[in-house]
């Protein structure tokens, strides 16, 4: 029990997707410019990061493994995801309208991102057990959802102060990024896996 | 000619993919601590996009506009799929190196951009040479990013040492947040640099 709780914590704070190891940046930050859009994304990351690595972890052990196909694991899993949430999405739309209203327009975008790929690969990668593979993507979005909503937050009180012209924009998010990393680098070493 | 070398070299600065085009930073910030992985990660990023410009507009009259995302998915996902095997065969301490983010240059999105924006549209040889120029562009990017932080945070610079001989190396520039800060800056430099090419041309007369 002890193990998965301290997998999550790593997965949430020290090994932050976001800031630790720059996964999903294009998203971090494409949508963190107001902290509601922010919120919705978070969920829907963590949603389909989740989902996704179920999927591509029973696919990776039932048939790329006894097949010898291993090589193949980049190509099944992008062809997976990104039909996987076009279901997930066509799903949402029919059965409930609202939330595809708040989450349609993001799980598109989620389709081809490094982050959703990414944690399904490190599962593979580290041979972590079903369970753990689950316990790690939830952690990995849980992460993902807090840095977006922690930088949505900061980039709002941004639009207030005197920014000077050519770091207006692109150049103060990645600065303020900078400083939250440094903030969380305080969590590194605290869980050692 | 000079049609071709325009393709090409807007690439470079105009439509710089890391700074101006703020795509693909993932890589940009993972794999620069050092000047060699960067190039590395650079080199085979620009094989992609060219290999997969070239394939996308050999196929794009036959491609129906419905399913075309997919198949350019798919080929993206073959083509670096043998460059990881090239990669693991030739030079496995690199290939070790780059790890997972190797895997993950498919969702670049500057790969698929070109794809969609490009290729899809223009033959194929013209379509490689815009691929080679975004190559080019972005591993540009790449080297000066891995350039600044090996050597202020290693001191070193290809593996030779730089600085002078009491130089405390500023570890925090091989970090993560050394990473995303000097990213900031140096997208305004390239902001001002851009307002600086216009402005002299405006006053040239000149129109874009």
């Amino acid at each position: 029990m002890m193990d998965y709780f301290l997998l999550f914590m790593g997965a949430v704070v020290v090994n932050n997707f976001v800031l630790t190891r720059f996964l999903g940046l294009c998203i971090f930050f494409g949508v963190s410019k107001n902290l509601s859009a922010s919120g919705g994304m978070g969920m829907a990351v963590t949603a389909v990061i989740t989902l996704s690595s179920m999927f591509a972890w029973l696919v990776y052990n039932y048939i790329l493994l006894p097949l010898n196909l291993t090589f193949l694991t980049t190509i099944v899993f992008v062809l997976l995801i990104a039909s996987f949430v076009q279901l997930l999405e066509m799903i949402v739309k029919k059965y409930t309208p609202n939330l595809h209203k708040m989450w349609g327009i993001y799980l598109l975008l989620i389709a081809t991102n490094c982050v959703v790929l990414g944690v399904p690969l490190i599962n593979v990668e580290s041979h972590f057990s079903f369970g753990k593979s689950l316990v790690n993507a939830v952690g990995s979005g849980v992460g993902f959802a807090m840095a977006i909503v922690l930088m949505a937050s900061c980039r709002e009180k941004l639009r207030l102060a005197d920014v000077p012209k050519s770091l207006d924009g692109l150049g103060i998010a990645f600065i303020v990024a900078g400083c939250l990393a440094l903030a969380f680098f305080g969590f590194s070493g605290m869980i050692t896996m | 000619m000079k049609g071709l070398w325009g393709i090409f070299s807007k690439g470079l600065v105009l439509e710089n993919p890391i700074f101006v085009l703020a795509l693909s930073l993932c890589p940009a910030l993972a794999v620069t601590t050092s000047v060699v992985n960067a190039l590395a990660m650079g080199l085979t990023v620009a094989f992609v996009i060219s290999m997969n410009n070239l394939v996308v507009s050999i196929v794009r009259n036959l491609v129906n506009p419905k399913v075309r995302v997919p198949i350019y998915i798919t080929s993206i996902a073959t083509i670096v799929t043998l460059a990881e095997l090239l990669l693991k065969a030739f030079a496995p301490l690199l290939y070790k190196d780059l790890g997972i983010y190797l895997s993950l240059v498919v969702v670049f999105a500057i790969i698929l951009a070109r794809a969609e924006v490009f290729a899809s549209k223009n033959p194929p040889f013209k379509s490689f040479i815009d691929g080679l120029g975004m190559g080019c562009g972005f591993t540009l990017a790449m080297l000066i990013i891995g350039a600044i932080r090996e050597v202020l945070g290693n001191g070193t610079l290809l593996g030779y040492q730089v600085m002078w001989s009491g130089y405390q190396p500023a570890l925090i520039m091989i970090l993560a947040p050394g990473a995303f800060i000097l990213i900031g800056y140096l997208v305004a430099g390239f902001k001002i640099l851009s307002e600086r090419i216009e402005k002299a041309r405006a006053e040239r007369g000149e129109t874009v």
